[in-house]
C-alpha cells in the first residue's frame, strides 16, 4: 500500500447507502455480508429510476430517438465495463445476467465446442458451484473427466501440482480469482502462464475479485473473465462475460432469438458478431445502465483506496476474532481479499447466523454454494463476514461482541 | 419475537448440548433419514415399533441446536406413544412452528415442545425444527428418506 494514499472518507461514503442506516429486529444494521451481495450507491440507484422514468424503451430497436438515448447509454456502460477490466476492445464484453450465466455461456459453447471423450478440465477445490456444475454437466454429457487443483489447509492452491495435472488432454482450466469461503487471492497470472505454456485456455471466476482489486485482464492474459453486478455495488440480473475476441468469434452463438441475428429467412439465419450473437433478447438495460453508473462511483472513489480500507479492515477483523477462545477462522492465505470464514466450537454456524441477526449483524451462514470446499473441510457450514469500503472498525467491533454473546449464551 | 435468544431457551440448549437418545437401534422395525439441502443438516432415525406402538427410538446426525434439540424432545415425546398418536403430533408440531396453529389452543399433544413456537419468527430456521419431524414422517410410512426440500 502506498504511504501516501490518501484514505477513504468513510462517514460520507456511508450516507450514499440509505440500507446502512436502517434498523433491523431493533438493532442497527451492521452490514458484513457484500461477498453475497454489495450494496448499491444511492447514484446507481437513482440513475436506474431515471431510465425507468424518463428513458425506458428498447435498445437496438428502430429509428426513434427515444430508442437510440437508450441504446447509447446502454452501449456506454459496456465501454465502462471494458474500461474497469482493462480489455482491449468493446466487442469482448458480453453481457450475462451474472456469472453464473457466463461460464455456464463458455462451457455450452466453447466447452462443446472443444471437449470430447476421453478428454479433461480442469477445476480447483475452492471453485463455487458455479464454476463446477457447468463442467461437471458438460464433462458428462462428452464422457470426459473433470480434474481438481488440491489446497492447503490454509486454502491456498498447491500449484507444484500443476505441471501434473495439466496433460495433453486438458482442454480448458476454470479457476476463480478470490475464493468467496476462504478469500485466498490466487496467483491468476503465474497459473494463466503456466497453463498457456502447455497450450490451456484459462476461464477466470472474477465474482470475487473485481470488489476488491484492479483487474486487467491484458496483464492476466485471460481467455474468459466472468463477473457479477452485484457483487460490485450493482444491481442483480446484469454481469458480463470477458473473452478473448478470437475465442468470441469461433464460438458459435448460444441462445437463439430476436437481437442477436443478421438476418432469418426459413432456411438460414445469419447471426451478428460478437458480442451482440450472443445477447439474444431485450437486456436488462436498466441494470446494464445501473451498473455503469456503479462501477463511476467505484473509479472516482479509487479502487486502490478501496483495496487499502478493506484491508485494513481485514486485519483488524482477523486479529479481533482470533482473540476468540474457540473460534477458528477457515482460510489463512498470505494474500486474502476482506472476507473472514470461521467456525466457533459447539455452536453450528446456523445458530450463530440467528443470533447475529438477532443483533442487527448481517451475515451468510452456510456452505456458500461451495459444498466440496466445506466437504473438503469436513465442516457441514461456516458463519461467513465479508467487508466492504463503506464498513467501519466499529462495524467489527458490532460483530465481535455479537459472536461474544452467542459463545456466552451456548456456554 | 424479535430477538432470537428468546428461542434459545435453557431446554432447547441443554438438549443440544446433551441429546437423549442419540444413537441407533439395531435390529430396528422403521428406519429413514432426513436432510436439509439448505444447510446440510442430516438426521437418521431408527424405531422399533410393537403392536401399533412406538416401542423405542434413537437418532443420530449433525444439525443445528435448533434441529438436534428438535430430534431430541421429538424422540422422547412419542416414545411410548401410538403411532397414530405420534403422526398426530408430527401434523401439530408443523402446524405450530408455520404459524398455522396457535401452541396454547391447538397443540394439545405437544406439551412443553410448544417451547419451538418461537420458531415461526425464524423463517429461514423453521425447516431445522420440522427435520426430524419430517423424518420421522418418512420412517412411519415406510419411506427411506425424507427432505425439508
Amino acid at each position: 500500500m502506498s504511504a501516501t494514499l490518501q484514505p477513504l472518507d468513510v462517514t460520507a461514503i456511508r450516507r450514499d447507502f440509505p440500507l446502512l442506516s436502517r434498523v433491523l429486529n431493533g438493532k442497527p444494521v451492521v452490514y458484513l455480508d457484500s461477498a453475497v451481495s454489495g450494496q448499491m450507491p444511492l447514484c446507481a440507484i437513482e440513475r436506474m429510476a431515471k431510465y425507468e422514468r424518463d428513458e425506458h424503451t428498447n435498445v437496438h430497436r428502430g429509428v426513434s430517438t427515444l430508442s437510440q438515448q437508450a441504446t447509447d447509454s446502454y452501449e456506454a456502460a459496456r465501454e465502462k465495463v471494458r474500461r474497469f477490466l482493462g480489455a482491449a476492445s468493446v466487442r469482448e464484453i458480453v453481457w450475462t445476467r451474472g456469472t453464473t450465466e457466463a461460464i455456464n455461456l463458455v462451457a455450452q459453447t466453447f466447452g462443446r465446442g472443444v471437449v470430447q471423450a476421453g478428454d479433461e478440465i480442469l477445476v480447483s477445490a475452492m471453485e463455487h458451484h458455479a464454476n463446477i456444475v457447468p463442467w461437471q454437466m458438460l464433462t458428462q454429457e462428452k464422457g470426459a473427466t473433470l480434474k481438481v487443483i488440491p489446497i492447503t489447509d490454509d486454502g491456498e492452491l498447491i500449484l507444484e501440482s500443476l505441471d501434473e495435472l495439466i496433460t495433453e488432454r486438458t482442454k480448458l482450466l476454470a479457476v476463480t480469482h478470490v475464493s468467496n469461503v476462504l478469500g485466498t487471492v490466487n496467483p491468476i497470472k503465474e497459473i494463466i502462464a503456466r497453463a498457456h505454456a502447455k497450450g490451456v485456455p484459462v476461464l477466470v471466476d472474477g465474482a470475487q475479485a473485481v470488489p476488491h482489486l484492479k483487474v486487467d485482464v491484458q496483464d492476466l492474459d485471460a481467455d474468459f473473465y466472468a463477473f457479477s453486478g452485484h457483487k460490485l455495488s450493482g444491481p442483480t440480473g446484469i454481469g458480463a462475460l470477458y473473452g478473448k475476441l478470437a475465442h468470441l468469434e469461433a464460438m458459435p452463438p448460444w441462445h437463439g432469438g430476436g437481437n442477436m441475428i443478421r438476418s432469418v429467412t426459413w432456411e438460414k439465419t445469419t447471426y451478428m458478431a460478437a458480442p451482440g450473437k450472443f445477447e439474444a433478447g431485450t437486456p436488462p438495460i436498466a441494470a446494464a445502465i445501473g451498473l455503469g453508473a456503479a462501477l463511476d462511483y467505484l473509479t472516482n472513489l479509487g479502487l486502490d483506496r478501496i483495496a487499502a480500507q478493506e484491508h485494513d479492515l481485514l486485519v483488524y477483523a482477523t486479529e479481533r476474532l482470533e482473540r476468540i477462545p474457540g473460534l477458528r477462522i477457515l482460510g489463512k492465505a498470505r494474500d486474502k481479499a476482506s472476507v473472514i470464514s470461521f467456525v466457533v466450537e459447539g455452536i453450528h454456524p446456523h445458530d450463530m447466523g440467528s443470533l447475529l441477526d438477532g443483533e442487527g449483524v448481517v451475515i451468510r451462514a452456510g456452505h456458500h454454494c461451495a459444498q466440496p470446499l466445506m466437504a473438503r473441510y469436513n465442516l457441514p457450514a461456516t458463519t461467513r463476514a465479508s467487508f466492504a469500503y463503506f464498513n467501519t472498525r466499529e462495524d467489527i467491533d458490532v460483530l465481535v461482541s455479537a459472536v461474544e454473546k452467542a459463545i456466552e449464551l451456548f456456554k | 419475537m424479535t430477538d432470537p435468544r428468546e428461542l434459545y431457551q435453557q431446554v432447547i440448549l441443554e438438549h443440544n448440548k446433551k441429546p437423549r437418545n442419540f444413537g441407533k437401534l439395531d435390529p430396528c422395525t422403521h428406519h429413514a433419514e432426513g436432510h436439509n439441502p439448505l444447510c446440510g443438516d442430516q438426521l437418521e432415525l431408527s424405531l422399533v415399533i410393537e403392536n401399533g406402538v412406538v416401542a423405542d427410538i434413537k437418532f443420530q446426525g449433525s444439525g443445528c441446536a435448533i434441529d438436534v434439540a428438535s430430534a431430541s424432545l421429538m424422540t422422547g415425546i412419542v416414545k411410548g406413544k401410538a403411532v397414530a398418536e405420534a403422526e398426530a403430533m408430527i401434523e401439530q408440531f408443523r402446524g405450530m412452528v408455520r404459524g398455522e396453529l396457535d401452541p396454547a389452543t391447538q397443540a394439545p399433544l405437544l406439551g412443553r415442545l410448544t417451547l419451538f413456537s418461537g420458531v415461526k419468527d425464524l423463517p429461514s430456521r423453521v425447516k431445522c425444527a420440522i427435520l426430524p419431524w419430517a423424518t420421522l414422517h418418512a420412517a412411519l410410512k415406510g419411506e427411506e428418506e425424507a427432505s425439508t426440500e
